[in-house]
């Protein structure tokens, strides 16, 4: 029993490091993790270091991608903004995964009106505009990081329910299932330890892809200047800063926004290569 | 096929009635106080004249009596007073709104339906080519780009640097005095920068659906059939896999409108675009609790219509659906 597990995971392994997109991608996101977390011992400077002689200069061998309005390096800020994306990606996509499984499972596991209300829920909340949602609470609210990731879980979950549910309602009716409901296993144990294990998959995918799309709103929020606030760095409010420069200063628009770029398309490659490896079926598409 | 139909709408109050109490929780959970809010900007106003916003407001009453008296007023399209200086009504503000919104938003939707079939089409006849690869870093790098730098980018090139496409609002300065193709020109240049923006953005998706749609179909035994009895390629291709390949991309088209009104929110602010999304930004960030209400339910309700058109359509055009088997 527990060799198999091993050739599944080998499996997947192999299929998803052939892929040569996939596997770009795995690198740019572990290359993000070691930065964020060796954050500080990169660079001489601090993100918060203001520098009244060196405003807004050009990109040099001391300053790689210039320095900004007040002076503070650009590298290092993006540096430090590696952190609150990759912090805001995972929590916001953590929150939407915990609750869309929930609600897939006891939707997709009990039906009848459980799943009623619960998919009710999902298609009333596909139908708002989600990043009006968004926009709507987190401006109500004081501005604060742990709201921004909260508020963007709370409204991603939709997806990662109705796939849930799907895996449950053909796993609920297969053999093993049936045998363990027959033992007399309780709804918790056969939930948790035969349909949960064999419905994570797709959740997966979802999430790698979910991180990409956090990163995106969070930078897009932080631009609008209701996200992370200022002196903190994140790639979108440093976008907005570049604005008011943009005629003059090209480098504080363009740096923030490539590394946007290049984290986005690293999670998005990472989940396209998740689900080609995970589910051979689509693998000749 | 009545019955579908006959499902389908009366599935449409409850959901309407969901969309209201979602909206009406998420904006009283909020600590801010919208008569302090009003209050806080002039001064002078005393503490009775606050009351009396409270009582009009009806801020003073319990939350269930304020989310009834809203529901009754909503049915009647009455919206409230907007808290901006100028109090006008909401549905007032909004309706004025809805065009420049919708039809910035249907042009997006037919450029991207117009590109991104083709191009998923492309990739998918040529499987695993160069070409098919170059597509996909193409749509992967629109699909990941954040919309609204890519906007200041193209600003930057194309309206500061070369000069030669305007950057801001829907017409040149005096431009309401121009008439028929003249003003047809000035609104269409103004145009390019934020609909190239947004199509870009929304290639991906779609490409990539009709690219693995076209995939499955060129799997399946018609397909064979149709080259065995050697009709040409392209003929199997337009004809006989097109058809069946664009039958769910249909669902596709009420699944982007959510995203499309979401994401004019971005383009309005920074192309300061008179629409919806502008207004809703500034009502959020006035704190304007009837036009920010207001603005969310008239935006789901747009949803609820799109994907309500987008099932019709699915309906009358999958014959399953159409003669009642499914």
């Amino acid at each position: 029993m527990s060799s198999v597990p091993t050739h599944y995971s080998r499996e997947i392994l192999k299929r998803f490091t052939a892929n040569r997109f996939a596997a770009a991608g795995a690198l740019i996101v572990i290359a993000l993790f070691v930065i964020s977390f060796l954050a500080p011992y990169l660079t001489p400077y601090s993100p918060d270091d203001l520098d009244a002689y060196h405003v807004l200069l050009p990109p040099t061998a001391e300053h790689w991608m210039g320095t900004d309005e007040l002076g503070r390096d650009v590298l290092t800020r993006i540096i430090f903004g590696a952190r609150i994306s990759l912090k805001v990606g995972f929590v916001a996509v953590g929150i939407s995964a915990v609750v869309g499984t929930a609600a897939g499972l006891l939707a997709g596991y009990f039906g009848s009106w459980v799943d009623q209300l619960l998919m009710r829920l999902v298609d009333i909340m596909l139908c708002f505009p989600t990043f009006f949602l968004i926009l709507a609470v987190i401006a109500m609210l004081e501005p604060s990081i742990w709201y921004i990731m909260i508020v963007i879980g709370l409204t991603g979950w939709m997806g990662v329910a109705r796939l849930v549910r799907a895996e449950v309602l053909s796993l609920r009716e297969r053999d093993f299932v049936l045998a363990a409901r027959g033992i007399g296993a309780s709804d918790v144990r056969i939930i948790f330890r035969h349909i949960l294990p064999n419905a994570l998959s797709p959740v997966l995918v979802t999430a790698t892809l979910g991180v990409a799309g956090a990163i995106l709103t969070e930078s897009a929020l932080s631009f609008l200047g209701i996200g992370v606030q200022p002196p903190t760095p994140s790639w979108g409010n440093m976008l907005t800063a570049g604005k008011d420069y943009l005629e003059f200063a090209w480098w504080l628009s363009l740096f923030p926004g490539l590394a946007i770029l290049v984290t986005v398309i690293a999670y998005n490659l990472v989940g396209e290569g998740l689900r080609d490896a995970l589910d051979p079926r689509l693998s000749r598409f | 096929m009545l019955a579908y139909l006959l499902k389908r709408f009366l599935m449409l109050l409850p959901l309407f009635i969901g969309i209201t109490l979602i909206t009406f929780v998420v904006i009283h959970l909020a600590p801010g106080e919208p008569v302090e809010m009003q209050t806080a900007l002039s001064p002078k106003a005393s503490a009775k004249s606050r009351e009396r916003l409270r009582e009009y407001y009806g801020l003073d009453k319990p939350l269930h009596v304020q989310y009834l008296s809203w529901l009754g007023r909503l049915s009647r399209l009455d919206f409230g007073r907007s808290f901006s200086p100028d109090g006008r009504p909401v549905i007032d503000k909004i309706k004025e709104r809805i065009p420049v919104t919708l039809s910035i938003n249907f042009i997006a939707l037919l450029l991207e339906f117009g590109l991104a079939i083709p191009i998923g089409i492309i990739a998918a006849t040529n499987r695993n080519s160069l070409i098919d690869k170059g597509i996909t870093l193409f749509v992967f790098i629109g699909f990941a780009v954040p919309t609204f730098w890519l906007s200041l980018l193209m600003m930057y090139i194309f309206g500061v640097k070369l000069g030669i496409l305007p950057i801001s609002g829907l017409h040149s300065l005096g431009g309401d005095r121009l008439t028929g193709i003249a003003w047809l020109l000035d609104t269409a240049k103004h145009l390019i920068l934020p609909l190239g923006v947004a199509t870009f953005g929304a290639l991906a998706g779609l490409s990539r659906y009709t690219r693995a749609t076209m995939l499955e179909v060129l799997g399946q035994d018609y397909i064979t059939t149709a080259r065995g009895k050697g009709l040409p390629e392209r003929l199997v291709i337009y004809r006989h896999a097109l058809r069946n390949a664009l039958l769910p991309v249909i669902t596709i088209l009420g699944f982007s409108l959510p995203g499309l009104i979401g994401g004019s929110v971005i383009f309005e602010t920074i192309f300061a675009i008179p629409g919806m999304g502008q207004l809703f930004y500034q009502g959020v960030m006035s704190r304007d609790y009837p036009l920010v209400m207001g603005v969310l339910v008239i935006g789901a309700l747009l949803t609820l219509i799109g994907n309500l058109l987008a099932d019709l359509l699915y309906a009358v055009a999958d014959p399953r659906i159409r003669h009642g088997n499914a």
